[in-house]
């Protein structure tokens, strides 16, 4: 079996007294599409902010292509990696978040070519030769010149999942993207997502969207009380779930 | 097709009417009252012993020019020393050092705390303590030759403004939202460079009008000055008065001079705000 893009073992992670996640452990394989369902405080949204390291682990690892994030093991010991090192293993990684966290003072196209110009250092005028073709990627090539406030919620969401392409990560993190969108600009952004997960990215998405996890996730796993109850194929986590915390779940929601 | 519900009778069609005009008549007569008292404040002036042919004369007097040049030399110095200071300081007071935490807590405690006088007179003082200063081995000289008028009055103005400045950046650091420096690291950029290319840019939005008002007052505040002999404008028209005793004529030269300067930095504020404006909703005119 080949190696797993991301390995998570035994996580665990406190906010105060309330623990947020509980000897969490799962793999997710290169090209995998898995969603992340549970209600609000189970977990998930915390699962994800550890593998970008914006929320640091409080025991357990997670190695992302083969290599432990944040620490460093030594004579038996786990030592923090520095600021600049951290910096650089969040480049394997993509995030899109719920609130789009767009810069409000670059346009869209300064809002791609950001990072790979100011961190990767690369040449500017090739950055803005693929972050328009990541705009005509998102359907946005008209808006390149528009700052984020001119931009509806779901426009400023497919700038966001540009700005999070363009530095070419291995792993897509999106934090329910769809959440603070009014209900007719939910699909735009899932019709972005979809075919990205087509084009083989591997992805991990928080979602409230079943329709979505139905349709595009190899994988679907409910997390409750900072653990993960059921995982499997969406089939059969959706279509017919084994455990009794999942199918209250999602008697609920439907 | 579906005919609409029949409405109630009883709330006839106002949409033609127009809206008559107000008259307003307590507003002219405030404005009137204002107009007869100001006239009267003026009136007392024409006709108090005031030589306003030495208020004209003295308005464009060498001295007096060179002194609103000395000023304005010394608040733009002062403060750009005040804001490089007040940014250091912001960015040190929101690490997660401790260290450099407590030492830009100090250092604001330290300059808040004392009058500026207090501080102006101390720099131009040191001598007393510090005969002699510079490195050891490379560069020395005598305190009094170094400590010059306007080197003190730069330190004292500058160091001062900082630790006032350190707190509008902070708050300014302080009001961009927190998303903004996570969506930063999450396209790999360190704290440092995430403040430089993310976060500043947004808090100078918020901070222009603070730091237009902090910059008026630091234009006065150069007057301080004066007491450790930088030749400013009021420290020249105090000159001007100790030889022909014409005190208040002088005063309202170096008042008109203040007066002028502060008018003309407004609209420029304006320009400023303008520019940090980039992208945000217009949601005040």
């Amino acid at each position: 079996m080949t190696q797993p893009l991301v390995a998570i073992r035994s996580v665990s992670k406190y906010f105060g007294e309330f623990q947020a996640l509980n000897k969490v452990s799962l793999d997710v394989r290169a090209g995998e599409v898995l969603c992340l369902i549970g209600a609000s405080g189970s977990g998930k949204t915390t699962l994800l902010r550890c593998i970008n390291q914006l929320t640091p682990v409080d025991s357990g690892g997670i190695w992302l292509d083969g290599e432990l994030l944040g620490v460093r093991e030594e004579g038996g010991r786990l030592h923090r990696l520095t600021e600049r090192q951290v910096a650089r293993q969040r480049l394997k990684t993509g995030m899109v978040f719920q609130r789009f966290n767009l810069f409000p003072h670059k346009t869209a196209l300064e809002n791609i070519t950001e990072g790979p110009v100011q961190v990767q250092g690369r040449n500017r005028a090739e950055v803005q030769a693929e972050a328009m073709e990541l705009l005509r990627r998102v359907g946005l090539v008209a808006k390149a010149d528009a700052y984020p406030s001119q931009l509806s919620g779901g426009q400023q969401q497919r700038v966001a999942i540009a700005r999070a392409l363009a530095m070419k990560p291995m792993l897509m993190l999106f934090d329910e993207p769809t959440s603070a969108l009014d209900p007719e600009l939910v699909g735009e952004v899932l019709g972005v997502m979809k075919e990205l997960a087509r084009s083989g990215m591997t992805m991990m998405v928080v979602t409230h969207e079943l329709g979505f996890a139905r349709e595009v996730a190899d994988t679907v796993i409910y997390m409750d009380h900072g653990a993960i109850v059921e995982s499997g194929p969406a089939a059969e986590v959706l279509g017919a779930p084994r455990e009794v915390r999942t199918k209250s779940f999602l008697s609920a929601v439907i | 097709m579906r005919t609409a519900p029949a409405l109630a009778g009883g709330f006839p069609d106002i949409s033609g009417m127009t809206v008559a005009r107000q008259a307003h008549w307590q507003r002219w007569l405030a404005a009137a009252a204002i107009l007869l008292v100001l006239a009267a404040i003026g009136r007392a002036f024409v006709n108090g012993q005031i030589e306003w042919s030495y208020v004209g004369r003295f308005l464009t007097a060498k001295a007096i020019l060179e002194g609103i040049v000395n000023t304005m030399v010394m608040a733009v110095l002062a403060m750009t020393l005040g804001i490089v200071l007040g940014v250091v300081a912001a960015i040190m007071r929101l690490s997660p050092n401790p260290v450099l935490k407590s030492v830009a807590a100090g250092y604001t405690w330290l300059f808040r705390g004392t009058p500026l006088i207090l501080q102006l007179l101390l720099w131009f003082n040191i001598a007393l303590v510090f005969p002699t200063i510079g490195i050891p081995g490379l560069w020395e000289a005598r305190a009094v030759d170094v400590m010059t008028p306007f080197l003190s009055a730069l330190l004292g103005l500058g160091i001062n403004q900082g630790a006032y400045t350190s707190e509008v950046m902070r708050a300014g650091m302080l009001s961009v939202d927190v998303g903004q420096y996570e969506a930063a690291q999450a396209i790999g950029m360190g704290r440092l460079r995430a403040l430089r290319r993310i976060i500043l840019p947004q808090a100078m939005r918020v901070v222009t009008p603070p730091l237009g008002n902090e910059f008026i007052g630091m234009v006065k505040a150069t007057s301080l000055a004066s007491v450790i002999q930088y030749p400013e404008v009021l420290h020249a028209a105090e000159s001007i008065y100790y030889a022909n005793s014409r005190v208040i004529e002088l005063l309202i030269v170096a008042g008109s001079w203040y007066l002028l300067v502060v008018s003309i930095l407004t609209p420029l504020q304006m320009l400023l705000e303008r520019r940090f404006a980039r992208g945000a909703l217009q949601i005040t005119r």
